[in-house]
């Protein structure tokens, strides 16, 4: 009774947009697509919807072959990152539209969309023209529409990503509670996203998309603990993990001259070189810490962003206060050594503080 | 220095305004006039400068026996060639452009923007060119002279201007849009008639003002593909000019034959302001 893709390929030109893209998606459960821009994530959706058809693979939902039912036959809903809603309706006709489409009766009809109205909180706005709505208006009007039809498969593709910062965050906390509350159990949820935090906090299965092809899957903790290649960490962190070039002893964890204790979950490893991977927030100022050159320091929000540099290497450290540096500072850092990340010079994986692979 | 902005714009619109409108208020008071009071002196004001006469206008309606041109029927004749071949161009013309702008075609090395720049081709011939073959064209299948061979000409005149103008509009309707139909439950007619059309209403228009001025005012083709059975307006209004000028009829005929437009202009520019698709994408 799952939505599974097999093997799913796209390759419409040069690129491959789906790669070789497998999944077996349950009822009542919430998935995350996580990927940078141009990673395959609205394709694979469109895949599923039925707006593009693959190259190669299947994709079969309730053991019937999805590719051979056509979109309008799929019952599915899709948010888009635009706001898509018909202009030449009002908030009520645009939510009505699918459920009349369906010739539904005019009392179920009502019923859906007051709830869906509700759910998304836009009761008193059932007459107001979608022009005279804000973004995140415009948004809730979409997913009031998607979730109104009731449709087993619920595609959000970046639904968050063209609001300003703040309604980002309030629409995210109510994601979270209308996901919880206003889907049944016979809904698969599908959601994609560039933003690592977003996923953290939606605390679904994971997806980890790049270049049309799929790097990991697993839970959300799963992802962030031991991301099973550079890559990974790389996406699934914001800023992106920092690599750190090096190599381990019996003694020391060395790079860029500088030396650090190995730490405890390091004890087994192999001594040869390895990518050592630290977050952002590992990284404290430190009077007694080694010296790097800042380049760019940005402030957002509470917080500020150091892209530091020492040899050939780049790092970012995340302070969690608002400081002002000059550009060519140098300042001390401190790295976390309990935090370190190993991975092989293939970028795979050797060694995470979360005990991954050997730890 | 706002000040001389204000003043400088106001002059500029009065004085294009009266540049625009006197030719009309002389074409009006003209109408009214007759022989003695055209080509004595210059007059301006009916009763003070001068007696005005129904004369201009009832020629128009009287039948040639009786010593009038009756451009009734050609009138008649120009509307319905007009409206035809604009309605027929629109259809036509938004289901070509909605194709060209949504579908990718490829027949040897012709792609879209070829079939769109065939379509857009036909306008930059110079009409002459097109004049013999249409000639030969109409004759051959006998609709030289007659109602339906202009209207036939017409669409090969009209409808690029309407493929034009829709494939330009629908590039700018978002694909998207379509997309969410479709999966709303819409199949690709329906999302085309149910919600794309709709939101296309401003495009429509404008083609469709387009094709309908374009079409009225055509003369060339009029003149060239009618004899005696079948006359349109602007032929008419021109072979009114014979050895004596008839100024009062010839700016009679002139106001009639522009009020159609001039209607069309107001009613479209009451939609146009209306109508936009801000809401489909921000």
């Amino acid at each position: 009774m799952n939505l599974i893709g097999e093997k799913i390929s796209y390759k419409p030109d040069e690129q491959f947009h789906l790669n070789d893209v497998s999944f077996n998606f349950k009822k009542g459960n919430l998935y995350t697509i996580l990927g940078r821009t141009l990673s395959g994530k609205t394709t694979l959706l469109k895949t599923i919807a039925g707006l593009l058809n693959p190259d190669k693979g299947s994709i079969s939902f309730e053991e019937k072959d999805f590719i051979k039912i056509p979109v309008w036959e799929r019952n599915v809903a899709m948010v888009y990152q635009q706001f898509i809603n018909y202009p030449h309706l009002n908030v009520y006709e645009n939510i009505t539209f699918p459920l009349e489409q369906r010739k539904l009766s005019p009392e179920q009809i009502k019923k859906d969309v007051d709830e869906a109205l509700k759910t998304v909180g836009l009761v008193g706005f059932e007459n107001r023209k979608i022009q005279e709505l804000s973004g995140g208006q415009q948004q809730r009007v979409a997913l009031a529409r998607s979730l109104a039809k009731k449709a087993k498969i619920l595609l959000l593709d970046e639904p968050l990503v063209n609001l300003d910062y703040k309604l980002r965050e309030q629409l995210r906390e109510e994601f979270k509670r209308i996901f919880s509350e206003g889907l049944s159990q016979d809904t698969i949820l599908i959601y994609s996203t560039t933003d690592p935090q977003e996923v953290m906090e939606l605390n679904g299965e994971v997806i980890v998309l790049d270049e049309g092809k799929v790097l990991q899957k697993g839970p959300a903790k799963e992802i962030f603990e031991n991301p099973s290649n550079l890559k990974v960490a790389e996406i699934s962190n914001d800023p992106p993990m920092n690599v750190l070039k090096g190599s381990k002893n019996s003694k020391n964890l060395n790079f860029e001259n500088i030396s650090l204790e190995i730490p405890n979950h390091f004890k087994n490893l192999e001594d040869r070189d390895y990518n050592f991977g630290i977050r952002a927030s590992e990284i404290k100022l430190d009077e007694n810490g080694e010296e790097f050159e800042i380049e760019l320091a940005e402030i957002s929000g509470s917080e500020t962003l150091l892209h530091l540099k020492r040899g050939n290497s780049k790092i970012i450290a995340l302070i969690e206060e608002v400081m002002n540096f000059k550009i060519h500072e140098k300042v001390k850092i401190n790295f976390n050594a309990n935090k370190f990340y190993a991975f092989g010079e293939d970028e795979k994986l050797v060694s995470s503080p979360y005990g991954g692979t050997n730890g | 220095m706002s000040k001389l902005y204000t003043f400088l714009k106001y002059f500029f619109i009065t004085f294009w305004t009266v540049f625009v409108v006197a030719p009309f208020l002389w074409a009006v008071s003209t109408s009214f006039k007759d022989f003695q009071s055209v080509n004595s002196k210059v007059t301006y004001i009916p009763w003070l400068d001068f007696e005005p006469t129904l004369e201009g206008w009832r020629v128009l309606i009287k039948s040639p026996a009786k010593g009038g041109v009756d451009i009734v029927e050609p009138y008649f004749n120009s509307i319905f060639v007009t409206c035809t071949a604009s309605l027929i161009s629109i259809v036509l013309g938004t289901l070509a452009a909605y194709a060209l702008s949504r579908f990718t075609f490829k027949a040897g090395f012709v792609r879209n923007n070829d079939i769109t720049f065939f379509f857009i081709s036909q306008r930059i011939m110079p009409p002459i060119v097109l004049s013999i073959p249409f000639f030969i064209f109409l004759s051959t299948i006998g609709l030289l002279d007659s109602l339906l061979g202009l209207v036939v000409v017409y669409i090969v005149l009209l409808m690029p201007i309407a493929v034009w103008i829709m494939v330009d509009f629908f590039n700018r309707v978002p694909k998207e849009l379509d997309e969410t139909a479709l999966i709303d439950g819409c199949n690709p007619y329906q999302a085309f008639y149910k919600v794309v059309l709709p939101n296309s209403i401003p495009g429509l228009i404008v083609a469709g003002m387009f094709c309908i001025i374009f079409g009225w005012i055509d003369f060339f083709f009029a003149f060239i593909l009618t004899f005696t059975e079948v006359q349109l307006l602007p032929v008419k209004v021109v072979a009114l000019n014979s050895s004596i000028t008839p100024w009062w009829s010839l700016s009679a005929s002139a106001l009639v034959s522009v009020a159609p437009l001039i209607i069309v202009a107001f009613i479209v520019e009451r939609y146009l302001s209306k109508g936009n698709l801000s809401g489909a994408l921000k």
